[in-house]
């Protein structure tokens, strides 16, 4: 690569430090961007941001979590739907009427648009279901799961 | 004409290497293709639509390698004026664009079943759109740039402050709350069952030979462009 640079090999170095500083500074600017954007940039909530601030009731909102095992209740009707979000440490109660995506289900993680009602239920006017890192062929996917780590990687955010 | 030395000597590699990459990656990613849509079991939630990460996974990598290749590009030209770093900046930069929009297109189209959404602002798909858009800013720099078989040091220099978006990609599943699952190939192990794995290296491989011998043609096209403008020149000065 320096083949037709030698006679020029002072200006070359001094152009080598200069880009390495200016990386070195790209690199902070970025990273000090990054952790300014830490909270703006989050994508949901999670039911322990609720319970440590609790948002106004009727503010939108979008809350992330892990759906309680045996916590989905449906109403006669079949449209409504009631369950416990989960992030292993609160729980927020979320009421739901309308049409759930097919990998929304009981111990697996959900994002949900609304807002907080009165009572503290999460009022729910959209949910999508949250798929993880794992995949695995069906016969696999009856075997019993590390909960734990399923609950660190998929829902708490690492900080 | 000193500074053809350097292309000549590369054309006498990327000429016969071209072939091999191209082959090879074509090969592999056939091999991986049928392996992934045939030889597989399907996920045992996402049923069949898990097929279509052995397109995603190396769009999504070969997007971002792409850009870390137009970076490095970049310092090469600032810092040791080589006069191949332009030429391949120039060649890498639309299949690289290429990927990034395949990427977010095959993940569009996986997460409208899985998550129930075609497009959602989290994180990790902002910045991949972002990255897009700084391809198609870069295309454009370059283009307007008066320089014919390289890159203007400002396109030089965007490549290089751009690719703080690829740590930016990388990290968006961890530092924030997203949409989009955290990493499942990582340094300690992989998530992904190894009966659903195996084909994804067959893809990942073949496209990015694929990848290696698209940047080889352009370059060797870009290259005899430069050459054949320089001799009308020469026989226009007769």
């Amino acid at each position: 690569m320096t083949t037709q640079t030698k006679p020029r090999l002072k200006p070359k170095h001094q152009r080598l430090v200069l880009a390495l500083i200016a990386i070195v500074a790209i690199i902070g600017a970025g990273l000090l961007a990054a952790s300014a954007l830490r909270d703006e940039a989050a994508y949901f909530v999670t039911p322990s941001d609720i319970a440590a601030k609790p948002p106004e009731p009727g503010v939108a909102i979008r809350l992330g979590g892990m759906v309680e095992k045996g916590s989905i209740v449906r109403s006669p009707d079949g449209l409504g739907l009631a369950f416990v979000v989960t992030d292993g440490k609160a729980t927020t109660r979320v009421a739901f009427r309308g049409i759930v995506p097919d990998l929304f289900r009981e111990e697996s993680g959900m994002v949900a648009d609304g807002s907080l009602n009165a009572e503290g239920t999460f009022v729910a006017t959209r949910i999508l279901a949250k798929h993880d890192e794992r995949y695995m062929p069906p016969q696999l996917g009856t075997m019993p799961i590390d909960r734990d780590n399923m609950v660190g990687t998929t829902v708490e955010p690492k900080r | 004409m000193h500074i053809y030395a350097n292309p000549l000597k590369f054309l006498s590699i990327a000429r016969p290497l071209t072939p091999w990459l191209a082959l090879g990656g074509l090969l592999l990613a056939i091999l991986g293709g049928y392996a992934g849509l045939e030889l597989t079991p399907p996920d045992y939630l996402q049923g069949e639509t898990v097929r279509i990460l052995y397109v995603h996974v190396p769009a999504a990598w070969l997007g971002m390698g792409g850009w870390l290749a137009l970076a490095i590009a970049g310092i090469v030209q600032l810092v040791w004026r080589h006069p191949l770093a332009g030429i391949a900046a120039r060649a890498i930069a639309l299949p690289g664009m290429v990927f990034c929009a395949l990427c977010l297109v095959t993940g569009s189209i996986w997460g409208r079943p899985t998550w129930g959404t075609w497009w959602e602002w989290d994180g990790r798909m902002t910045s991949m759109l972002v990255l897009l858009f700084l391809y198609l800013g870069f295309i454009a720099i370059a283009n307007a740039g008066e320089e014919r078989g390289s890159v203007s040091k400002v396109a030089a220099i965007y490549a290089i402050v751009g690719a703080i978006n690829l740590p930016i990609i990388n990290r968006s599943v961890v530092w924030w709350n997203s949409l989009h699952q955290g990493p499942s190939i990582t340094l300690s192990g992989s998530t992904i069952d190894s009966a659903i794995l195996w084909p994804l290296w067959l893809t990942l491989g073949g496209f990015s030979l694929l990848f290696g011998a698209i940047v080889l043609m352009r370059m060797r096209a870009i290259i005899a462009d430069i050459r054949s403008e320089a001799r009308l020149k020469r026989l226009a000065a007769r």
